[in-house]
């Protein structure tokens, strides 16, 4: 058997600190199963995998986003649902609510969405250290998953670049109702043609249970989340 | 840091049974196992029943991995195209040594003598840490089980829990030595945040950054990170210097097969619906994230196990431990007794595989073949069926002189023929008759046979071979004319 396998082994490899590491683990993966058949039939393969699992909603508009309600609720997040000219008076209540003033937001955040008495900073490439002064941080998103209570970020306009939404410790995030999905395939569809942008999906606060399987709330992004569904 | 090294090293470590022997007088171990394992399996059950599709999303899973694998090369050198034009470097490792030679050049040259590390098993398969320490490059874990172990000092047990084998007695009183934190109490969330203050000045100061990676998007040239605490996103995000080391079967065809893997994964590793953070990243974007970032594809012996038509399912593994948490074997010995970083019944086929069987020979013997471990996989390994295959190669290596083989050999000849079948039965009441003792009901048992057989009775008893065969018995009575 091990003769065999040493067949694998293409002759001569070379030593170490050969440049040539790329063209030795290609001879060696073409030696154990043949070479790539080429790029078209690799296709057909591909397009031939059975996807016989759920790909578009089974539920009614109304029962998703209820679904989406629940389950960042059970992720402990504070979650309401309200007309568009509501928002920034919604915004301004969970802000006071828990006790927010300094705020964090990206550029391109719909300006209706703000309300007064609070300080709006615009994010211009704050260093790490800036970002963790401050209270908070306000965004938009791209598109939310109901059945696993997750939302998607971008690096877009309203969103922003990834350490805005990362280092400061409370999120509200603004969800527009028709970026709410049912299910994961749904979302994957609407990221395809972004997909090359920096991107996150967050299900709740971070968590942890690395102790005795404790989950616990809050570890190193931030501690706490509000979502506001927006239609 | 400690000088002496903790390493799990499966040319260096005890045979399975010897290490498992140990593990299993540690009753406090075995106690912390049991409950995590308890844990992860119920709330895996209870998400897994929500999902009517469970059977097309594995059946799913499995057909692009095993596509992924008939095609590596293909997949592999469009990974490196699409993340080299997005401003990604990309590097070739043939084995361990060259990638940890890459990795500690890469990181000098980023200027940076300490790096943050994401959770990777990979670093730890190849014990990466130990390799930037003889550098002078002092690394940072942090996730919060693999910083518990680095202050510890001790091993990872558990692919997705490394440290599930501490409880929180222990954990404080790393924290409370290796912190200075005397006063440190015990809820675990008083640990956690002992754990998010001591890492977030280093997130916050560090320049580089070494993470492994769950997926990488042939498609795209994108890689996706699957995690918890928000360590990832932190290393990903904050650092000027990102690199990425991945196991050549890391690899997925498109951006759209994520949809089977984020369903997959997160239900089968945490019995979560969703793991609360995914990052997905492609080569450097301006304004977003690390100005530099490199990817090490590492073959170190997946090549090989590529080339075993059998094994190469071993490949599909997407590092989710529900068969580590499903396992008999593991819930009573825990991880370490594996003598890996992969324990369980994943690193009972892939352990030894990737020692070319050359070490960890006892591993594929690690195992009831219950097939637990199979019925939980996200993509449907074959485990019970490798774990043979595997027993199969064993018993090839071995010397043709071997005890056990060449008692399988006369064996072979005994039952070849009805003539020395027979004489062997009478041998065989005739010697057995000093091992014999009585029980109350007056049948016969043999509690210890002697050398090699012994192995047998360790655990159980042999009865007593009747006076008269079936074939004895059924002549007899022929010649009585009925």
């Amino acid at each position: 058997m091990s003769g065999g396998r040493n067949e694998v082994r293409v002759a001569n490899e070379p030593t170490m600190n050969s440049s040539d590491a790329r063209a030795l683990v290609l001879r060696r993966i073409q030696a154990a199963k043949g070479a790539a058949p080429e790029a078209t039939v690799i296709e057909r393969e591909w397009c031939a995998i059975e996807r016989n699992y759920q790909r578009t909603a089974t539920r009614g508009r109304e029962a998703v986003l209820e679904l989406l309600e629940d389950r960042l609720r059970d992720y402990d997040a504070h979650v309401m649902r309200v007309r568009p000219n509501e928002v920034a008076a919604t915004v301004a209540m969970m802000l006071r609510e828990r006790g927010k003033q300094r705020v964090v937001i990206p550029a391109g955040l719909t300006a209706d969405w703000l309300p007064e008495g609070f300080e709006f900073v615009v994010d211009h490439g704050a260093s790490a250290v800036e970002l963790d002064g401050f209270d908070g941080v306000v965004t938009g998103a791209t598109v939310a998953i109901a059945e696993t209570g997750s939302i998607v970020l971008q690096d877009v306009p309203g969103q922003g670049r990834r350490a805005v939404t990362l280092v400061p410790d409370y999120h509200l995030c603004l969800v527009r109702v028709e970026d709410v999905v049912e299910t994961v395939p749904e979302a994957m569809d609407r990221l395809r043609a972004t997909a090359t942008l920096p991107t996150t999906f967050f299900s709740g606060p971070s968590a942890t249970a690395d102790i005795e399987m404790t989950r616990i709330k809050g570890v190193h992004g931030p501690r706490f989340l509000d979502v506001i569904l927006v239609g | 840091m400690s000088a002496k090294l903790h390493v799990l090293d499966p040319t260096t470590s005890p045979s399975f049974p010897v290490a498992a022997k140990t593990m299993l007088g540690n009753t406090q171990l075995r106690k912390n196992v049991r409950h995590a394992t308890e844990v992860i399996q119920n709330k895996r059950a209870r998400v897994v029943s929500e999902l009517p599709d469970w059977q097309q999303l594995r059946e799913a899973g499995r057909q692009i991995r095993t596509h992924t694998m008939a095609n590596l090369d293909f997949y592999l050198e469009e990974f490196e195209r699409n993340c080299t034009k997005a401003g990604g470097v990309v590097h070739w490792a043939r084995d361990a040594a060259e990638a940890k030679q890459i990795v500690t050049a890469l990181v000098k040259a980023s200027g940076s003598d300490e790096v943050i590390k994401v959770k990777s098993m990979t670093t730890e398969e190849i014990h990466l840490n130990h390799a930037l320490e003889a550098a002078g490059i002092r690394a940072y874990e942090t996730d919060l089980a693999e910083l518990i172990l680095q202050l510890g000092h001790d091993m990872p047990s558990h692919i997705v829990v490394p440290a599930l084998h501490k409880n929180r007695q222990q954990i404080r009183e790393i924290f409370q030595r290796e912190m200075n934190l005397p006063e440190l109490g015990e809820r675990p969330q008083d640990l956690a945040d002992a754990a998010r203050r001591f890492l977030r000045e280093k997130f916050l100061r560090v320049k580089t950054a070494v993470s492994g990676a769950n997926f990488l998007i042939a498609e795209t040239g994108g890689v996706c990170i699957i995690e918890s605490e928000g360590n990832g996103r932190m290393c990903v995000t904050l650092p000027e210097t990102l690199i990425t080391i991945a196991g050549i079967d890391k690899v997925l065809p498109r951006f759209q097969d994520l949809e089977v893997m984020l369903q997959l994964i997160p239900r089968s590793a945490t019995g979560e619906r969703m793991n609360p953070y995914n990052s997905i990243w492609t080569g450097v974007h301006e304004g977003d994230g690390p100005r530099t970032f490199h990817v090490v594809l590492m073959d170190n012996a997946r090549t090989e196990v590529l080339a075993d038509e059998e094994g190469r399912q071993t490949l599909n593994c997407v590092r989710c431990g529900a068969c580590q948490n499903a396992c008999p074997v593991y819930r009573q010995t825990g991880g370490l007794a594996y003598g890996s970083v992969y324990a369980g019944p994943i690193g009972a086929i892939l352990t030894p595989q990737l020692q070319q069987m050359h070490h960890a020979q006892s591993l594929p013997y690690a195992s009831s073949l219950c097939g637990a471990c199979y019925e939980v996989c996200p993509v449907k390994i074959n485990i019970p069926e490798v774990l043979i295959h595997l027993r199969h190669k064993v018993v090839e290596q071995k010397d043709t002189l071997d005890a056990e083989a060449l008692a399988m050999k006369a064996m072979g000849l005994i039952f070849r023929s009805e003539r020395r079948f027979r004489a062997a039965q009478r041998l065989g009441r005739i010697a057995e008759a000093p091992l014999v003792r009585k029980d109350g009901q007056g049948s016969g048992w043999i509690d210890r046979l002697p050398g090699i057989l012994g192995g047998w009775t360790q655990v159980r008893d042999l009865q007593q071979m009747p006076k008269e065969t079936f074939r004895e018995w059924w002549e007899k009575r022929g010649s009585r004319g009925k």
